[in-house]
């Protein structure tokens, strides 16, 4: 188990004063000016050393991504953008970093700021997160106040100014250039890569794009070098993660934990265990709302990393571990994600925009057994179709969760089938599926 | 996609309050010049909370203000789903009914608010109370939960069961000054119920970690400038 002396987010569960004072003691803005004294290549390679991997659900290098911007500033400004848009259902990380430990986020924009050469800092925070904006604010006013950012911010001899920004309401939001969009002024809809940000980003201007916590963890990386960020987690899977675990556990919670850890320790050791035992287990979401499902069976020794879920069909996305046991209607848990992505799909795409209503409609018929086993391949074929096809990744996250409900519990969508024919005397009633 | 279209019932007019009007202000100087349009979800937040909900002549009035063609204004109001584009309730419940919510009881929660305050989207009686399920709002861990928002917040209130739902509302109801966040007694925010498996160690509280680094990792040799 990672030992208290190694995790980043001392202030995780706001038992602690948030203000910049008792921050500082738990070692926040400790040596910032000297990191940036080190010069904007020496940043980017201790991060690029450090293994770190975006921490929004696509785990990009964050290194190589900020290697990405122009290495000069040419006729337009740099800026960084940073996402807490935090929407993956099953996630509610950033959450706590932005009102427990804001200044540790701060310091990580200023030093990630420098690196990229961006004297301007977005932090766009989800509209629904309004208490946690207002702290954010508090800690940047008070940041300005102590003279942290602006003019020669930290005594860095950088001038840099943050602002929070916030959405509406918008799951698209999270997307990187939706959410550009959206900073903008427009509606929450994907632009068409390329150009990617690193070019042609907020304004037309060369931006980077990071989630919370791959900025927040970035001072800490410094302060304690990268060597021993990369002591936890497998190969390519380094570093400390928080993890939200929630849904049937005794107990659920955040928590920050080495990479790699496998889920069943992280489940027993933290959250008491699956309500009525392990055996009691049915199915998790490692990873958020879009990842697809794991059933018992894989869970029992999986890691979370990865390339640990990645070799089982899944993906640790933003590490939101949805718990289900066996008193769940897991068909009817996937359509209520089904419902979600129809809910939030923007409209721009065709496949997207009528794809996510359809697979929902079919799978509420489905969750009574109103169906017909043949429909099944259907499902799967549309949801392939729906993979893939559009400008972002929204239709592939739709589609990623029906597909791992069929991979894995087809048979007790057919059962379920069988049992709603028997009681109509061998009937189907499935209408016409698209209505 | 959701669906959504402005009340039929619009007001006259629309003007910010003075204090409003320095807010916006203040706002502006946040972009650069010529991208003022970047203000126009924080504008329109903020008429909501002025007003309760955004009417036509509220966008009409931002699109003027920030010199864009008001259709832009429209779209904006009518994709965002937390601008509301019909009056709510004083006290607008919105409940969270995504799966780690659905997973821990929202439905539950759903048939509360069907008795205590009606049909969704309807305001009560006695014009307290509105309801809508929303979709996943970020505080998972203590699902399930909904965001109750007035003219003067929007707090989370977490950890929720019937009965203790059922009293929340009823408790706003009459005025009451009621906790927001968990409502359960065994939790400070989302930390384990009960004792903390995590953030135990008083070192990490004691100011040792404020000590000046004695050397920066990976700093020798210094890099040639």
């Amino acid at each position: 188990m990672l030992e208290d002396k190694d995790r980043i987010f001392t202030n995780l569960y706001g038992l602690h004063d948030w203000r910049l004072e008792e921050a500082k003691k738990r070692g926040a803005w400790n040596g910032t000016a000297d990191f940036i004294r080190m010069g904007h290549d020496w940043i980017i390679q201790q991060v690029k050393d450090s293994g770190l991997r975006g921490r929004g659900g696509a785990g990009f290098p964050t290194g190589l991504k900020w290697s990405f911007m122009p290495k000069e500033i040419g006729e337009r400004p740099h800026y960084l953008v940073v996402n807490a848009d935090e929407s993956e259902p099953g996630t509610c990380k950033d959450r706590e970093m932005m009102r427990h430990d804001p200044h540790l986020f701060i310091e990580g924009c200023l030093i990630a700021s420098y690196a990229m050469k961006a004297h301007a800092c977005y932090v766009y925070i989800r509209g629904e997160y309004v208490d946690e904006r207002d702290t954010l604010q508090a800690a940047v006013d008070e940041a300005y106040a102590a003279g942290l950012l602006g003019k020669n911010a930290a005594g860095s001899g950088w001038d840099f100014d943050l602002y929070v920004h916030h959405g509406a309401g918008a799951y698209i939001c999270g997307e990187e250039t939706a959410l550009l969009e959206s900073l903008e002024g427009k509606k929450g809809q994907p632009r068409l890569k390329p150009p990617f940000p690193a070019g042609a980003g907020l304004y037309g201007c060369p931006t980077t794009v990071n989630n919370v916590e791959s900025i927040a963890v970035v001072p800490t990386i410094l302060r304690r070098g990268a060597d021993w960020f990369t002591k936890f987690g497998r190969e390519n899977n380094h570093g400390t993660k928080v993890f939200c675990i929630s849904g049937h556990v005794e107990r659920p919670c955040n928590v920050e934990e080495a990479m790699s850890i496998p889920l069943k320790k992280l489940i027993n050791e933290h959250c008491g265990g699956v309500r009525g035992g392990w055996d009691n287990l049915k199915a998790v979401i490692p990873g958020g709302s879009s990842v697809p499902l794991i059933p018992r069976d894989i869970c029992d020794d999986v890691l979370m990393d990865f390339d640990a879920l990645k070799d089982v069909k899944s993906g640790l996305g933003t590490a939101a571990v949805i718990v289900m046991d066996k008193s769940t209607d897991v068909v009817r848990a996937i359509s209520r994600i089904s419902y979600f992505y129809k809910h939030e799909s923007c409209g721009q795409c065709t496949p997207c925009r009528e794809g996510t209503g359809w697979m929902w409609r079919v799978l509420e018929r489905m969750a009574d057994g109103n169906s017909t086993t043949e429909e099944i391949d259907k499902l799967l074929d549309v949801a392939g179709q729906v993979e893939g096809h559009t400008i972002c990744a929204l239709g592939d996250a739709a589609a990623w969760p029906v597909q791992g409900l069929i991979r894995h519990f087809r048979g007790e969508i057919e059962e379920r089938i069988n049992a709603y024919r028997a009681d109509r005397g061998g009937v189907s009633m499935a209408g016409v599926a698209a209505e | 996609m959701a669906h959504r279209r402005p009340a039929k019932d619009q007001p006259q007019s629309f003007a910010w309050t003075q204090d409003n009007e320095a807010w916006c202000a203040a706002q502006l100087s946040k972009y650069p010049d010529g991208r003022q349009a970047s203000c126009v979800i924080p504008f329109l937040w903020r008429g909501q909370k002025q007003e309760g909900w955004v009417s036509i002549p509220m966008m009409e009035a931002i699109a003027r203000q920030l010199e864009m063609p008001y259709i832009r204004v429209y779209e904006v109001a009518t994709f965002y789903t937390m601008f509301n584009l019909a009056p709510v309730g004083d006290y607008f419940v919105q409940l969270c009914g995504t799966t780690p919510c659905m997973l821990r009881g929202a439905q539950d929660l759903r048939e509360v608010c069907k008795s205590e305050i009606g049909p969704e989207m309807q305001i009560s009686d006695d014009g307290k109370l509105s309801w809508l399920e929303v979709e996943c709002l970020g505080a998972c861990c203590n699902a399930p939960m909904a965001q109750i928002s007035t003219k003067d917040g929007d707090h989370y209130y977490e950890d929720l069961t019937p009965e203790n739902f059922k009293q929340l509302l009823s408790d706003l109801r009459a005025g009451k000054e009621v906790k927001t966040g968990t409502q359960n007694p065994q939790r400070h925010t989302s930390d384990p119920e009960g004792e903390n498996t995590t953030l135990t160690d008083p070192s990490l509280y004691d100011g040792s970690a404020a000590k000046p680094l004695e050397t920066i990792p990976n700093s020798q040799p210094a890099p040639a400038e």
